[in-house]
């Protein structure tokens, strides 16, 4: 557990350190603040427009429920950017250990390869962790003009942190594949985006099928969890999906050694 | 301190070492020398835990390398050839990073800390950033790293490769400093490195050990062909025969200029004859000097000598 956290907390001393977090910070920021303005935007003007119907009937407006037509939405978009930025968090993981030859020094240490792994994996994490926690600003902002409810807050949060540890367990991998940061983003982006797209498939196929591939999807997954819903079935296909990424890059670290690659 | 016994490792189907076989004692310090692709780093991989081999076994301190490799780990300690630096960390906080993944505790690591960079003369750059310091100092943060667990073993894959003369000097200086507490491995393709750090050392070629010797004995084997170079002002035919004519001359090379290349027998200085030869006949010697040998000509003496046979 010490290894562990001593992995931990230099790659996140050194994610501070380097250009490339504050390039994702900031870019995320920017691209989340942009939805979360087009969304209240959006929201208001349903509210206008539901004020002056009511105007015309002359009854009470329609109270529309914050949570579901402002956070959810914002909610779902910080998942899909998350999905394009988390490569570039994970990119360097291994990859830049192999370039600078750092890894000789890991895996002479007395460390096991799953500590290097899964401290690498809770770095990126933690850092994941920090980006949400930044919107944090957006949510709090409609709590200060509205009255949204706490907990499907939270429990989409939970299902960001969920669906972000996918992502990041994928891009792991990745970077355990090659010494070349830039592979090993593209790889994940690929692959991020092939996984996305079985949810989008599931509209184009029968409806038994469509079931399959939607549930393959982890942006699918995550509709329960904005919905403020904690589901047992999400969780165990996110905590499977992560150990199984997990599992195939620390065989890939393993299998590197027996090979001889650096 | 390390017993090396059988060791071999392929590449797939290439082999990198076959059969290496090679002991250290406590506090010697052993020179690894071979050709650039002989074997020297892939041995120490196997070493340092890196590598698993293919076959054969490798013990340090008593612990086998593949079944208790955390135990060895704990006792070694490496310097690749690329020091594994982090280049976006300072001295210091990647020496403390070292530390406590060798498992230090917290109360030792700060001394210890200091220690290696004091002995490794990098404490007025502790807190640089390791990307802006020259491959000097960066190699010198490579040794510190190796030394910061205070490992019974040390194990350093050319430690001088890329250093200007002044910090070869300085960083053997410190290796030889280092003999006596620590066990140390040091690989190299340079001859004169082993004379100069090493009691011992082990000549590896094609992935094979060739010779294991005492310094000593390896510089008698090279006395045993000693050559010169001449450069006389004369007639040539004339005065390659009358060199050849001197007392322990076995044979005498000429490019058809002036210079002569000359091969004695074992063990016989024949320049002062030599001198006196070309001087009495009135001719002008321009330059005699003792010719080095390089590392591959100690490879032919070896193998022409004894078929390979290893001492």
């Amino acid at each position: 557990m010490r290894n562990l956290l001593a992995i931990l907390e230099r790659e996140l001393k050194s994610y501070f350190l380097s250009p490339v977090a504050y390039v994702v910070l900031g870019f995320f920021l920017v691209a989340t603040g942009l939805f979360y303005y087009n969304i209240i935007n959006w929201f208001d003007r349903m509210s206008m427009q539901s004020m002056m119907m009511a105007q015309q009937y002359r009854q009470m407006p329609q109270p529309i429920n914050v949570n579901m037509m402002a956070i959810r939405p914002l909610f779902h978009n910080i998942a899909i950017i998350g999905l394009f930025l988390v490569p570039g968090i994970t990119m360097r993981l291994f990859a830049e250990e192999k370039r600078q030859g750092t890894m000789e020094l890991l895996a002479t240490s007395p460390l096991s390869n799953w500590q290097i792994t899964l401290g690498k994996f809770a770095a990126a994490l933690v850092f994941y962790l920090v980006m949400l926690l930044a919107t944090g600003v957006f949510v709090g902002l409609l709590f200060f003009f509205g009255n949204p409810e706490v907990m499907p807050i939270l429990t989409g949060y939970l299902g960001l942190l969920l669906v972000g540890g996918c992502f990041i367990s994928l891009g792991l991998l990745f970077s355990a594949f090659t010494e070349n940061q830039i592979i090993a983003f593209v790889g994940a982006f690929a692959v991020n985006l092939a996984i996305l797209s079985l949810g989008w498939l599931a509209n184009f196929v029968g409806p038994n099928l469509a079931a399959f591939f939607s549930s393959l999807s982890p942006i699918e997954h995550f509709d329960d969890f904005a919905k403020g819903i904690v589901d047992t079935k999400h969780l165990i296909y996110y905590i499977s999906f992560m150990f199984g990424a997990i599992f195939l890059t620390y065989v890939t670290v393993e299998s590197g050694r027996w090979r001889g690659a650096r | 301190m390390i017993q090396v016994q059988n060791l071999t490792r392929f590449y797939g189907r290439t082999p990198a070492i076959q059969e290496v076989s090679f002991e250290v004692e406590k506090g010697e310090i052993l020179g690894f020398l071979g050709p650039n692709a002989a074997g020297k780093t892939t041995t120490m991989r196997i070493l340092t835990c890196y590598l698993p081999a293919t076959s054969g076994s490798a013990k340090v301190a008593g612990f086998d390398v593949f079944n208790q490799s955390m135990e060895v780990r704990k006792r070694i300690g490496y310097l690749p050839e690329q020091p594994p630096v982090y280049m976006d960390m300072t001295v210091k906080s990647y020496l403390n990073f070292v530390a406590k993944i060798k498992g230090m505790d917290s109360r030792d690591r700060k001394n210890r800390v200091n220690d290696v960079m004091e002995k490794t003369a990098i404490v007025d750059v502790q807190d640089s950033v390791i990307r802006k310091l020259s491959k000097g100092y960066k190699q010198r943060v490579g040794l510190a790293q190796a030394l910061v667990h205070n490992p019974d073993v040390l194990v350093l894959d050319e430690p001088t490769v890329g250093l200007d003369p002044n910090q070869i000097k300085e960083v053997r200086g410190l290796i030889k400093s280092l003999a006596g507490n620590h066990t140390i491995i040091l690989s190299t393709h340079i001859l004169t490195e082993v004379e100069l750090t090493c009691e011992r050392a082990v000549i590896i070629d094609h992935g094979k050990v060739i010779a294991q010797d005492t310094i000593a004995n390896m510089t008698q084997r090279k006395r045993g062909a000693s050559r010169l170079v001449l450069q006389v002002d004369g007639p040539t035919s004339q005065v390659r025969d009358k060199l050849a004519g001197v007392h322990g001359v076995k044979k005498v090379n000429t490019d058809g200029a002036m210079h002569y290349d000359i091969e004695c027998d074992s063990g016989r200085d024949a320049r002062r004859e030599l001198a006196q030869a070309v001087v009495q006949n009135g001719w002008g010697l321009l330059e005699l000097r003792a010719k080095d040998f390089t590392l591959e000509e100690v490879f032919l003496n070896l193998t022409k000598e004894d078929g390979g046979a290893k001492s």
